[in-house]
């Protein structure tokens, strides 16, 4: 296997007394998209500032492109591409402006970053808007154009924060279908998301952190099977019962997880499940089965529900 | 013809019914605003001091270098005695100008705060004027607090200082009233480039530094038709006890560009939130 | 890495081509506004001073002047606005730009905005005399030296807090009375023993420099002191800098 592009080992990241990372293992492959899930808090976007060799670590080893973040900082982020929660566009700068004058921090010539910027504008779909001012665009859009300042040094590693926080569903799915290109293109992705339906579309292999821990690891897929069930069914009756309700529903399917407005039932058949809880005489008000995702993951892992 | 359209308007507007007490309400938020943050208190503070430190290093430092300077009535004076009622009536203007343009703006813009007022019944001409109301207070402030270093620096008689400062009151009106129309017509923050670079124009060159009598004629031709000059010289002529009645003239251009600034101000006011 | 530092240099100048126009006016008209107001209408009163008229006195003064309020002005919402609202700080130091690059870009910037306004106001001073000596060509390196004295601190400063309104009293308790009591329009020795006050403002050191090179004026101290003085701030201004910007950038 190729040498690890990011490799850290008893990460920790303080400040004051509050512990925002507290001791994290993990490597990344070249080529691979890998994900960060958790709740606003956990602890990813300070690992990534970490990662992209931006805010130090307060203790254990960490090593980006085989590199000590701490001694080669500006060597390392000459080969990184990042995109950062919040945009810091430049709004007194156009489009093209903005992808220029950042291709000239890497040190590319005028020339090469006049045509990297072309290259780029027609990537995110933004080559009419070049001499548009940023203040205009709509959250899509700059959010595809500091995507697309990410790459203008070809980096060997781009890392996204939250790349879809607050865009709209059409704009993060063309948004979704740029980042895949990356992907099939070889580019290794590093991610953070709150978002279950981004995870399972964008990432290879995610870890899940919680309270500045890494609480889960593997494939989307994997897991699924390892924490939750294939389906899932998600039960309503009226507000009162839930709690009572648990005990009636023994047995039925793997496990019985009460939530405060429904309850979920983990079964690998969710269908047979349905009927078994008709069958014991209980008659929710609505039923609905679905296949399982990382959001049941999630919810067992850390006994919440994900919100934002 | 001017005048008599815009009085009309203001008693049209005030047959409507100005509530004092709505007016009252909308001074009654900047008060409230001044109490919830330090730093605007120390702000507002701080611009009393700018027309003194001009007065200290021009008045007092460069007049050192002057000596004396003749007035036009054939009365000697020292410069600090001539510069000090320009630096009044400047600090009449900035102050009435900062709250009116630089801060109106703000509100109207950016914090929304003329949106949120005029949602309940208070109405645009009532905002107008309880944000000249406001401005007025701050420049208030800065005047009596300016007048009283003059009077114990020896810069003027005490009862001349009084005489003074009901003029420095229709001077910042004057500069309020105009400011907040000028105000409602701003695009953005680059406007303001315009306006200081205006403000400061006039600070030059208002007959503040040396009489306008020793400019060149085109320049005291210019300048007579500012409004500066003409608050210099009606809070220069009480300051300096030297009445007479050319000063009725300054104060009535003064008093047009209060009801001219107000007629405006309420108009596009209107015309901008209620649109 | 001087092609770093040269990118950010370049960024600003990218920048100042799309606003150059903001600026005329405190650039290029404030300083000969002044220059008249003072220099010409209250010259008159004056008369002579050091053997000079007094317009061409204040010259010198004015000249230096500009290049502090320039060095100062420009080092405050630009700099807090690049880690507060555009965040542009934080998008550069992303890439392989170091905080040493950011600082010494930005301060080259400022070095050649200063420059224009001076060689304009030279420009249009001299064919009215306003020049008595030839050393007058060291103005604009003593116009360069005061320029990064000033910014490095104040844009140390501006990376340091968290809120604009600070601002306002920089340019009130700092600004406006060290324009004022540096020398430029009358000599220090009229303050009495308030004229320590004018020993640690760096306006003062450039204003005897610049008034020794325009008028062969002799300066207060030895010339090499006035010079270190203003070397001091500059490289207490971009050791404070440094950090503040690693503190903003790196927590």
């Amino acid at each position: 296997m190729a040498e690890p592009l990011i490799q850290a080992r008893g990460l920790v990241k303080r400040f004051g007394d509050f512990t925002a990372v507290d001791g994290i293992d993990l490597e990344v492959a070249p080529g691979e998209a890998f994900g960060f899930l958790g709740p606003n808090g956990a602890g990813k976007s300070s690992t990534m500032r970490m990662i992209s060799c931006v805010s130090m670590p307060s203790a254990g080893e960490l090593r980006i492109l085989g590199r000590d973040p701490r001694v080669e900082g500006p060597a390392i982020r000459a080969r990184l591409g990042v995109c950062p929660q919040l945009d810091n566009l430049d709004p007194d700068l156009n489009v093209r402006e903005n992808l220029t004058t950042y291709a000239r921090y890497f040190g590319l010539s005028r020339a090469q970053a006049r045509a990297k910027a072309e290259e780029l504008l027609e990537f995110a779909q933004l080559t009419e808007k070049a001499s548009s001012l940023v203040e205009p665009l709509s959250g899509g859009m700059k959010r595809r154009l500091t995507i697309a300042r990410a790459m203008v040094n070809d980096p060997d590693l781009v890392l996204l924060d939250e790349p879809t926080t607050g865009l709209d569903p059409q704009a993060r799915h063309l948004l979704w279908e740029r980042l895949f290109r990356l992907k099939q293109r070889g580019v290794t992705l590093v991610l953070t998301t709150h978002y279950m339906d981004e995870a399972e579309q964008l990432c290879d292999r995610l870890v899940v952190m919680d309270r500045g821990r890494i609480v889960a690891e593997g494939s989307p897929r994997q897991l699924i099977e390892a924490y939750s069930s294939p389906e899932v069914v998600e039960l309503r009756f009226g507000l009162d019962e839930l709690a009572g309700l648990v005990p009636l529903l023994q047995g039925v399917g793997e496990r019985v997880d009460p939530l405060p407005d429904r309850l979920l039932l983990y079964a690998k058949d969710g269908d047979a499940a349905v009927n078994e809880v008709h069958r014991r005489g209980l008659t929710p008000s609505s039923v609905l089965v679905r296949r399982s995702s990382l959001e049941d993951v999630f919810l067992h892992l850390t006994g919440r529900t994900l919100v934002d | 013809m001017m005048s008599v359209a815009v009085a009309r308007r203001l008693v049209r507007s005030l047959d409507q019914g100005v509530s004092p007490r709505r007016v009252g309400a909308v001074v009654n938020r900047n008060v409230g605003a001044l109490r919830s943050g330090a730093s605007y208190w120390l702000v507002l503070l701080s611009g009393f001091f700018e027309p003194l430190l001009y007065l200290l290093s021009i008045g007092v430092g460069v007049g050192a270098l002057v000596g004396e300077i003749p007035l036009g009535d054939g009365r000697v004076i020292s410069y600090a005695v001539f510069v000090a009622p320009a630096m009044l009536a400047a600090s009449a203007m900035n102050g009435a100008l900062a709250e009116t343009t630089f801060n109106f703006f703000f509100k109207m813009k950016y914090a929304k705060t003329f949106e949120a007022i005029l949602a309940t019944p208070v109405r645009p001409f009532e905002v107008a004027l309880g944000e000249l109301s406001w401005a007025m207070i701050r420049s208030a402030f800065y005047t009596a607090a300016f007048l009283v270093v003059m009077v114990v620096f020896d810069l003027a008689e005490p009862w001349w200082a009084l005489a003074a400062f009901p003029a420095t009151l229709l001077v910042g009106l004057a500069f309020g009233a105009v400011g907040m129309a000028a105000s409602t017509f701003m695009r953005g923050w680059q406007d303001f480039d315009l306006l200081t670079a205006a403000q400061f124009s006039l600070f030059l060159f208002s007959g503040t530094f040396s009489p306008v009598g020793a400019y060149p004629p085109v320049l005291e031709a210019v300048v007579a038709a500012t409004p500066l000059f003409h608050a210099v010289e009606l809070v220069r002529g009480l300051a300096l006890g030297q009445v007479g009645w050319g000063l009725l003239g300054h104060a009535a251009y003064l008093v047009v560009m209060v009801a001219a600034g107000l007629w405006l101000a309420a108009r596009r006011i209107q015309r901008v939130l209620c649109a | 890495m001087a092609s770093a530092t040269y990118a950010v240099f370049e960024r600003y100048m990218v920048l100042y081509k799309r606003l150059w126009r903001a600026s005329l006016f405190s650039s290029f008209a404030l300083p000969l506004l002044f220059l008249a107001s003072i220099g010409l209408g209250v010259g008159q009163y004056v008369g002579e001073l050091g053997g000079v008229s007094y317009a061409q006195w204040i010259v010198p003064g004015v000249l230096a002047s500009t290049a502090f309020q320039m060095a100062l002005g420009e080092s405050t919402y630009p700099v807090l606005g690049s880690f507060k609202w555009d965040r542009s700080a934080h998008a550069m130091y992303a890439t392989r730009v170091s905080i040493w690059d950011m600082l010494r870009g930005w301060l080259l910037y400022l070095v050649v905005r200063v420059q224009i306004a001076v060689a304009v106001f030279l420009l249009v001073v001299w064919p009215f005399g306003g020049l008595a000596s030839p050393w007058a060509l060291v103005t604009p390196l003593v116009a360069a030296v005061l320029t990064v004295a000033v910014a490095a601190p104040v844009t140390a400063f501006a990376a340091s807090i968290e809120h604009d309104s600070y601002f306002a009293l920089l340019f009130r308790f700092v600004m406006i009375p060290a324009t004022l009591f540096s020398g430029v329009f009358f000599p220090v020795e009229q303050l009495g023993w308030l004229r320590v006050l004018a020993y640690v403002s760096p306006l003062w050191h450039a204003v005897v420099l610049c008034r020794w090179a325009t008028l062969g004026e002799v300066t207060p101290w030895p010339a090499w002191a006035h010079v270190a003085v203003l070397g001091a701030f500059v490289v207490g201004g971009l050791w404070w800098a440094r950090v503040a910007f690693a503190r903003r950038l790196r927590d």
